[in-house]
């Protein structure tokens, strides 16, 4: 069988695993948006589940490959120069998915706009739609000021999709003269590196937010800890660099030579903030444990000793960190092994949002209240229900055919390289 | 509104007959009252109120609606006779119609659990799920049941726990819209129509109190669901029709208890004051020094659930 073969089947048993994936959750959407919250297995106290988890999984993963291409824009950091655009594409669809996973999550979907028409802004929450808000606005302008270019080039070759390409640059058309050429790209990289500037902030500030909206909330002592917002950060830069590496080292988006150094560059990324996050953890755990008295006790122990051991054990330190590390340091030169490694990383941290969403409120206010009441939705317990899933499994699916399509179609790898933003 | 009001007013006349019987039959088990009723006595006034509940029935006044609310509450504070001595759901009700003339940001609802007399019986649960038509995964004051000690020396206790409608709520600052806030009398109120269904405020209380709408049916998966499940629920003082698969509120929203303030408003008290058996509820407003609330906040057996929250539960135990 030759490799060609090989890589035919491949990618037709993706195709397969895709569709399957795909129409398993359109029949979950449609369940959604038909029968409401009928299907999920949360309740009334365990409001939170799968879909909160994948949130702030997805808004992390958003708010990493954010940060990573602010070291092209802001930083100048030229050895990423060439994955700029993909970190910030990546940034943008995974912040779609965020929230798409969150807005199914909402009781009234169509009330969302309240958040904007009568905000309160003691409320964290209000605070980060509206952050997000600016966000969304700051990634479009400066994935447009990046590729305006090269869209305005791929719509003057014509063929179906000019007047999409036409449409994306909104218009925009190049100078032809060399002169002109070069000072718009100046201008491009100039207003590059000011929305970079404005938006490092932002991304931080929203994303500890993001930390911050549960650490706030006092009555769930294992969420009330000043700890959780750099828990945060830290966890989406490296989850977001994870997914990067994976994209640069997995997908033939660059040269080989370029990639190496790319490669080089973000695994010691990944490695540094690997280890960081795994003593936030430690600090995390440890604290509240030692001496075996105190309010976060029981949930510290469901997390690592419960019925759900693995999820912490298996899948995030294990398969999360373990693997990853070893495979990072062990084995840096060889292509598929990082981009294992990366994928990990990023793959295994939604069991960290799990554990961070769920465990907190296991635990009954009161002691007795689990048996006050007998009612299936008023109980104690939470293993996410495949409609659930279902939902998740569409939001995944769908950003994946985003992500392909983006790839495939769009000027997210600079057509000429004096085009790179930095 | 109409229609919602005659039928509040209804209640309230139907509520002030059946007082007086229910006047006498708690007197006759009452050890504060001091002495038995004679139970000839208490049959012939029972028949009394029964037969004038009946003849009332038969010549509803249709314009009970058109007398102003606080005009109605001085009329029936006004009663000619006083509430027996003793009988302190009749107490309580006239401690609340004495508040109700007062302007809304005067009164300070509260209420007070005695911990001792509560027999468990899950009463108050059970009127409160009648009185507001609360669907599956939603309750607003269940029991919860401790067991104390050892056999032989083994106790149960039961702690009713309703929304503590606190004064420092965690709930109210975390609702991105603001569907949420605590109104001038004290009782934390939600806005059905404002509510966006996040749940980020039941994950603040500290009380599990808070609970969502899940647009479910107890009948749901038997051959029907029974009209009573249908019927609309008053709360806040306007009517709210839920519907199988219909996404309107309070569907898709956080709930709570309310202290009933659709009742209260109307001279009535709430759902489990009026139901608990051995009268371990009381309720009232804590701004009139009169008020049986106010007597009883002054004990020494007095507690408030997780007080090191700083959360200043309006809701006090008698422990």
């Amino acid at each position: 069988m030759t490799t060609a073969m090989v890589r035919g089947r491949a990618r037709h048993a993706v195709a397969a695993v895709w569709a399957v994936l795909f129409l398993w959750g359109l029949v979950g959407v449609v369940q959604r948006l038909t029968a409401g919250h009928a299907y999920t297995a949360y309740g009334s106290y365990v409001p939170w589940g799968l879909w909160v988890s994948a949130y702030i999984y997805f808004i992390g993963l958003s708010a990493g490959a954010f940060l990573l291409s602010s070291l092209v824009y802001v930083f100048r950091l030229k050895d990423l120069q060439r994955v700029g655009r993909v970190a910030l594409f990546v940034a943008a669809l995974t912040l779609g998915m965020a929230l798409v996973s969150i807005w199914f999550d909402l009781g009234h979907m169509a009330r969302f706009y309240e958040v904007f028409t009568r905000p309160n802004f003691k409320s964290l929450m209000a605070w980060m739609v509206w952050l997000y808000t600016a966000y969304v606005c700051l990634i479009l302008a400066e994935l447009w000021f990046e590729t305006r270019c090269d869209l305005d080039t791929f719509a003057r070759r014509g063929g179906p999709l000019a007047p999409v390409y036409r449409a994306l640059a909104l218009g925009w058309r190049c100078p032809e003269s060399p002169e002109a050429l070069a000072a718009c790209h100046a201008q491009s990289r100039r207003w590059l590196r000011v929305l970079g500037s404005i938006g490092v902030p932002l991304a931080v500030t929203f994303h500890g937010g993001v930390g911050a909206l549960f650490a706030t909330v006092a009555a769930r002592p294992y969420w009330h800890s000043a700890l959780y917002p750099i828990f945060f950060l830290t966890g989406a830069l490296l989850s977001g660099g994870g997914l990067l590496l994976a994209v640069v080292a997995g997908l033939d988006i660059v040269s080989e030579e370029e990639r190496a150094r790319i490669v080089r560059r973000l695994t010691r990324f990944v490695v540094g903030l690997l280890l960081f996050d795994l003593v936030l953890e430690w600090s995390e755990f440890s604290i509240p444990l030692w001496y075996g008295v105190g309010e976060e006790l029981d949930v510290l122990k469901t997390v690592l000793f419960g019925p759900y051991w693995w999820v912490f054990w298996i899948v995030h330190l294990l398969m999360g960190a373990g693997v990853p590390l070893w495979l990072l340091l062990r084995r840096p030169g060889d292509r598929r092994a990082v981009a294992w490694a990366g994928g990990l990383v990023a793959l295994t941290y939604m069991a960290v949002r799990l554990n961070l969403v769920i465990p907190a409120q296991l635990e009954p206010a009161l002691r007795g209240l689990e048996r006050a009441f007998v009612d299936a939705r008023l109980v104690f317990h939470y293993v996410p229900s495949l409609h659930e899933w279902s939902v998740v499994a569409f939001i995944v699916s769908t950003g994946a055919a985003v992500f392909y399509l983006g790839m495939r179609f769009l000027p997210l790898v600079p057509v000429r390289a004096e085009e790179g933003g930095a | 509104m109409r229609t919602l009001d005659d039928a509040q007013a209804r209640a309230v006349r139907a509520e002030e007959s059946m007082g007086t019987a229910m006047v006498q039959g708690e007197e006759g088990v009452r050890a504060e009252a001091g002495a038995l009723t004679d139970r000839r006595e208490f049959v012939k006034e029972l028949l009394a109120a029964t037969g004038g509940l009946a003849a009332w029935m038969a010549l509803r006044p249709e314009d009970a609606a058109a007398v102003p609310r606080a005009a109605r509450a001085a009329d029936l504070l006004d009663r000619p006779e006083p509430y027996p001595e003793g009988n302190l759901l009749e107490r309580m009700r006239a401690d609340l119609l004495r508040a109700l003339q007062k302007p809304v940001h005067e009164r300070k609802w509260v209420m007070v659990i005695d911990l001792r007399k509560c027999i468990g019986c899950k009463a108050c649960t059970v009127s409160c799920i009648a009185e507001n038509n609360l669907p599956p995964g939603v309750v607003y004051r269940p029991v919860v049941e401790e067991e104390i000690g050892e056999f032989p020396h083994v106790r149960r206790r039961f702690i009713p726990r309703p929304c503590m409608q606190c004064d420092n709520p965690p709930c109210v600052p975390v609702c991105p819209v603001g569907a949420t806030w605590k109104r001038a009398d004290g009782i934390v109120e939600i806005d059905y129509e404002a509510c966006i269904g996040c749940r980020y405020c039941i994950t603040a209380c500290p009380y599990n109190a808070r609970t969502f709408d899940f647009g479910e049916f107890y009948g749901e998966g038997t051959p029907e669901v029974m009209d009573y499940e249908r019927r609309p629920a008053f709360e806040y003082g306007k009517k709210w029709q839920r519907a199988p698969g219909r996404d309107g509120s309070p569907v898709g929203n956080a709930r709570k208890c309310h202290f009933c303030l659709h009742r209260i408003e109307n001279g009535m008290l709430p759902a489990c004051v009026t139901t608990c058996l051995g009268t371990a509820t009381y309720f009232g407003d804590y701004n009139d020094p009169e008020s049986l609330v106010h007597q009883l906040v002054g004990s020494t057996r007095l507690m408030r659930l997780k007080e090191e929250l700083g959360t200043e539960p309006n809701v006090y135990y008698l422990v």
